[in-house]
């Protein structure tokens, strides 16, 4: 089954023309890479899945939700899709431990102590059990985003969107966070697309890697034949660059 | 010393009216001002006009004029006492003061915390509740203290409506005992007495909150 579906979905910030024409499918339990050039449309995209950005033309289907319709309900769709962000946007007023329990007491009522026991059971599996009363002010870069990883888990995600997670870490914090990822790929019934510069994380983990490149899906293949031998020149231009730094 | 002796029944109910009267116009100003601060920020084009129509014109006449208004032309048709027209005109023309430094609280907040929980499953009012105001209002901090100690000093407009509070008690001793001088300082002490704990208290908070983050 799908989990995300684009059809010839159009969007403008006001004139400019940021997503053309794309088609996309991703199904349940996939694990989708998303690269290209700075400024070709990859965090637009990943955005209007959760609705942070809204279509103007097409049709986009996440979860069996219809984005593009103003009856549905986006605080419902959005209890099933996670997104982790380049910046983390971690709760500034809030402890770590709370930034994981806030969502699923609020949204998903869920009982105190379950919600206490899970929150800590997944900064256990991020590694951060000892940052749990800490500020995230106080953590750093590498550990924000893991704690970030946590709070969307703690949602019990059936799919999870990352927008660049290790763009803005210190090298020797990014392995940390990629090892985070590639344990939740693991989970078969877990959906993600993940936009990343970290190609040897592609190569690892994804079952396909799409390519853009102003605001258009040029290339969408499985990770083999895409890093084998990429089809469009744009995509085999971008692949040596990045390889090559 | 005599002046405040003799008169201290009165002078002490026209601090219950103002110590009264600024209570309640701080809360209401704070409920009002941040809803109209919301008002301002949300998508909604109408009620972002609103909001900045009600700002404008509360922001921009003077308060006299706002509490004569209640005080004789809305009294004609809801029944309301001076006391009341006063306070409830305070904490409109404060509201709008406190609406104007809430909003700017609001978008000095990263807008990250606003996406961060509504990606999490936030609704916008659980976002703003827990996550953006709380942030707005430490930054807000220092101007909101300054609303408030105005508030306190500008709830002496209720002496103009005959609003029984300590600036209306102190304009009555002084016509009685004819020692203005004496009078207005026993007044002014008294309204030390709410300013500088609320001034201390305001900075105490400060303080704690910014270790807090
Ligand atoms: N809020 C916005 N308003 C106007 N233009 C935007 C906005 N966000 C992104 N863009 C433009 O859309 C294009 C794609 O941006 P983005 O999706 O951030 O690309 P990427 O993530 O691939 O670097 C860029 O040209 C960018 O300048
Ligand atoms: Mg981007």
């Amino acid at each position: 089954m799908s989990m995300i579906e684009f059809k010839n979905v159009e969007k403008y910030y006001g004139d400019f023309h940021a997503l053309k024409h794309v088609n996309l499918k991703i199904d349940e339990g996939e694990t989708v890479v998303l690269i290209g050039p700075s400024g070709s449309g990859k965090s637009t995209l990943i955005r209007t899945i959760n609705g942070l950005e809204e279509i103007q033309e097409g049709q986009l289907l996440v979860n069996g939700f219809d984005l593009h319709d103003p009856k549905t309900d986006m605080n419902r769709m959005r209890k099933n899709v996670g997104m982790v962000f380049q910046h983390f946007n971690l709760y500034d007023n809030k402890t770590t431990l709370e930034n994981v329990m806030l969502a699923p007491r609020l949204v998903l009522k869920r009982d105190e102590a379950e919600n206490k026991k899970i929150a800590m059971e997944l900064l256990e599996k991020v590694g951060l059990a000892d940052k749990a009363a800490n500020m995230p002010s106080e953590l750093s870069g590498g550990q924000k985003q893991r704690a970030a990883i946590a709070r969307s888990l703690a949602m019990r995600p059936k799919a999870l969107l990352f927008d660049e997670p290790t763009s803005a870490l210190d090298p020797e914090m990014v392995g940390d966070v990629l090892d985070v990822m590639r344990d939740i790929a693991k989970d078969s019934s877990m959906t993600m697309l993940v936009v990343t510069h970290e190609m040897s994380f592609a190569k690892a983990v994804a079952d396909r890697v799409i390519f853009m490149a102003d605001g258009e899906v040029l290339e969408d293949s499985t990770t083999r034949e895409f890093f084998e031998k990429p089809k469009e020149v744009r995509a085999q231009k971008f692949l040596s660059q990045v390889e090559h730094h | 010393m005599n002046l405040l002796q003799d008169n201290f029944p009165t002078f002490l109910q026209g601090f219950g009216y103002t110590l009264l009267s600024s209570v309640i116009a701080l809360v209401g100003s704070m409920i009002l001002g941040t809803g109209f601060a919301i008002m301002q920020i949300v998508p909604q084009k109408w009620a972002r006009k609103i909001g900045n129509v009600y700002v404008q014109v509360f922001r921009n006449i003077p308060l006299l004029i706002i509490t004569f208004f209640f005080f004789l032309v809305v009294s004609k048709y809801i029944k309301m006492s001076g006391f009341t027209s006063g306070t409830v005109a305070l904490m409109l023309y404060t509201s709008a003061f406190i609406a104007e430094t809430v909003r700017a609280g609001i978008l000095s907040v990263d807008s990250g915390q606003m996406e961060g929980a509504r990606a999490n499953g936030l609704s916008f009012a659980q976002a703003m509740q827990h996550i953006v105001l709380p942030q707005a209002f430490r930054i807000s901090l220092p101007s909101l203290g300054n609303q408030f100690i105005n508030l306190v000093k500008n709830s002496s407009i209720l002496a103009f409506v005959g609003g029984l509070d300590l600036m209306y008690q102190g304009n009555m001793v002084a016509a009685n005992t004819f020692d203005t001088f004496s009078t207005y300082i026993i007044v002014a002490i008294f309204y030390l007495v709410i300013t500088l704990p609320l001034s201390y208290y305001m900075q105490h908070l400060e303080r704690k909150l910014k270790h807090a983050a």
